[in-house]
């Protein structure tokens, strides 16, 4: 595969302050790319790094194999969809597509036939000649989109461009998004806040944090084995317990938990010093009221605190006995489940093989949102 | 109950239009019925006499061209000059400094337009300061006079009338989104087109009615062509005074005011159909 976007050790300092702490990656050809974090972590400053808008304090860019330091933004084979979009409102939808063109110095038939070409692709033939304030927000978004990719770039960057939508739109959106990526065939680097988002969309995903990339894996993977507590919470939801780890006579590792009870531990961490480590479980990785025989689970007992009906991401709210902490479980939707009531005592358990275990890290690693 | 609220709206309304009411009819309204009744009087009566001299006799329609002609100039020299320094106060620099670039454009509009002519004429005379210095220099071998020629008055209307051309399109610019901007640079665009095709297009409500007003400034002004002009740059406005109140012929002086009205209107009109603005816009 061709290595469409390649970013080597990319810093950008602002004073005492490092906005990216040497990030590198590289895009294939031909994939949807995303770089997740919440705000503040650096990831449009390193989207404008990209694009030509702002000078790395070091590292390189170099785009289809051509390295683009000292290229200004106007000559890169990148183009930006911004996150307002900036459509030009004194021009037309038809002349928004046509300016990267007419840029270009190209003129008459060609112009007309890629902008109308184009215009097809995203399903707005008809519109050329409309106002932008003509449009609705999800045309506006296409748009957007079409006066980039009319230009042919080597990859398109996107800066959370679905984050002006409503929730509904922006569900609608995202598997648009993604259809057109795949009948273009354009790279995408697409960057978000929104872990959704991120997930659904792309073949690979960067979580980024305080400057630099925690984890460049594939959704799946970044959901089922995330290498750091950053990825553990930030990505989907998780229940966090903070143990002991000991080892029994026989040399297992167990963890320990305040209150005093005993959970198998099946991926141990390298520990030095403090044996105190944080236990990450899934929602859905919990079962309630698990049925006999699954020796290993590690069982709970629990009060259920509420009730949280949300369709099919319904979850309930429950405390393990003698304890504060509130752990979220799935609740699936299946009838089976319809006789818990809040108040209700029952039994949670789950596979020790579906948890994952971090060193304990001080403070909180980033605010909830 | 409803009819009490009627009638109560519809009073406070009466009592606040009566002042601008008064003002207008009283002030504006009146007087220039006034004049057009006289612009129509010769000795023996109704006539057109007042009218046609504009167009029969040269002198006048020459200086109305003249007029008009420097008029525009000044309002293009204007713009030109405007436009980078707008950008500059709403893009460029940061609040604090916008604030005071601000103040310094104002500052000279504290004191009145014959003050400020009268300083440009202590620059710029035969014994002014700027001969001084030149001479002392000895970039000059003698003080030479650099008033009562056209340029120095246009640089004179230049200079009365910048803030006028500035406010409003300083006004236009801040809205200006700065994603559209970088959005035409990320595109490919180099500067010029950025703001032939972006910044230009967008700051055109600004731009015209600025424009509007400079022009409209510039061809009513009478002080600055006066006293920076020389003898053979004569104004309109000055042809209006001379009938009036040299030859105390007010029926011709009425006529030449309805004139320049009536002609600056017309270059209004011609210059908001050429840049396809509309009246409504502009004048926000």
């Amino acid at each position: 595969m061709q290595i469409a976007l390649s970013v080597k050790d990319i810093s950008k300092k602002y004073g005492d302050f490092t906005a990216v702490n040497n990030v590198s990656f590289d895009v294939e050809d031909g994939k949807f790319f995303s770089i997740l974090g919440p705000s503040g972590c650096g990831k449009t400053t390193l989207l404008r790094i990209i694009a030509g808008f702002l000078q790395p304090t070091t590292g390189t860019v170099e785009i289809d194999g051509k390295n683009m330091l000292g290229v200004e933004a106007n000559k890169r084979p990148v183009n930006l969809v911004f996150q307002n979009l900036a459509l030009f409102p004194m021009m037309n939808v038809y002349d928004n597509i046509a300016f990267g063109l007419r840029r270009r110095g190209e003129k008459g038939k060609s112009v007309e036939q890629k902008v109308n070409s184009m215009l097809g692709r995203v399903g707005l033939s008809d519109y050329g000649l409309k106002r932008i304030s003509q449009l609705s927000g999800g045309q506006k978004q296409r748009i957007a989109i079409a006066r980039c990719l009319v230009l042919e770039p080597s990859a398109l960057l996107l800066d959370e461009p679905l984050g002006a939508l409503d929730a509904k739109l922006r569900e609608h959106m995202k598997v648009e998004l993604k259809k057109l990526q795949v009948k273009v065939g354009t790279t995408f680097v697409y960057i978000t806040h929104d872990q959704s988002e991120a997930m659904v969309m792309s073949d690979y995903v960067a979580v980024m944090n305080a400057g630099h990339f925690e984890q460049v894996d594939t959704p799946q993977n970044l959901y089922s084995n995330p290498s750091s507590a950053f990825v553990a919470q930030f990505v989907g939801k998780n229940n966090k317990f903070i143990v002991k780890q000991r080892k029994d006579e026989n040399g297992n590792f167990f963890a320990e938990t305040k209150e005093g009870h005993s959970l198998k531990l099946n991926k141990p961490v390298d520990l030095k010093g403090d044996n105190s480590i944080e236990l990450y479980v899934r929602p859905e990785a919990m079962i309630i009221n698990p049925k006999g025989t699954k020796e290993n689970f590690n069982i709970m007992d629990v009060t259920v605190e509420a009730l949280l009906f949300d369709g099919g991401n319904s979850r309930l709210l429950v405390v393990p006995e003698n304890s504060k902490q509130e752990l979220i479980i799935s609740l699936p939707q299946n009838r089976q489940f319809d006789y818990i009531k809040a108040k209700d005592k029952i039994k949670i358990g789950w596979d020790p093989e579906a948890a994952v275990c971090f060193k304990k890290t001080e403070g909180k690693i980033y605010e909830e949102l | 109950m409803k009819n009490s609220k009627k009638s109560k709206i519809r009073w406070s309304f009466i009592i606040f239009f009566i002042p601008v009411f008064l003002w207008l009819f009283l002030l504006i309204v009146l007087p220039h019925f006034e004049l057009l009744r006289m612009s129509f009087l010769g000795r023996s009566g109704f006539t057109f006499k007042n009218y046609t001299a504009f167009f029969t006799e040269p002198i006048y329609w020459l200086t109305f061209v003249r007029t008009a002609m420097y008029s525009i100039l000044v309002t293009f020299i204007v713009l030109i000059i405007a436009l980078p320094i707008a950008f500059f106060i709403t893009k460029v620099v940061n609040l604090k400094i916008q604030g005071v670039l601000l103040v310094f454009l104002l500052v000279p509009f504290w004191v009145s337009e014959l003050i400020r002519v009268y300083g440009w004429m202590i620059l710029l005379r035969e014994s002014g300061v700027l001969n001084h210095f030149l001479v002392g220099l000895g970039l000059f071998k003698q003080p030479i006079e650099m008033l009562y020629n056209d340029i120095t008055m246009i640089m004179g209307l230049v200079y009365t009338s910048m803030l006028f051309m500035i406010v409003p399109i300083i006004g236009v610019m801040e809205s200006l989104d700065d994603s559209l901007i970088e959005a035409a640079y990320d595109l490919g665009a180099k500067k010029i087109a950025i703001w032939r095709e972006i910044i230009i297009p967008y700051s055109m409500p600004g731009i015209m009615s600025g424009s509007i007003i400079v022009f409209m400034l510039v061809l009513g002004s009478y002080l600055t062509p006066k006293l920076m002009g020389g003898k053979n740059s004569l104004w309109f406005t000055e042809q209006i005074y001379n009938q009036i109140i040299t030859y105390f012929n007010w029926n011709q002086g009425a006529a030449f005011g309805f004139m320049l009205l009536i002609l600056s209107s017309i270059i209004i009109w011609i210059a908001l159909k050429l840049t396809k603005q509309e009246f409504r816009k502009v004048i926000k």
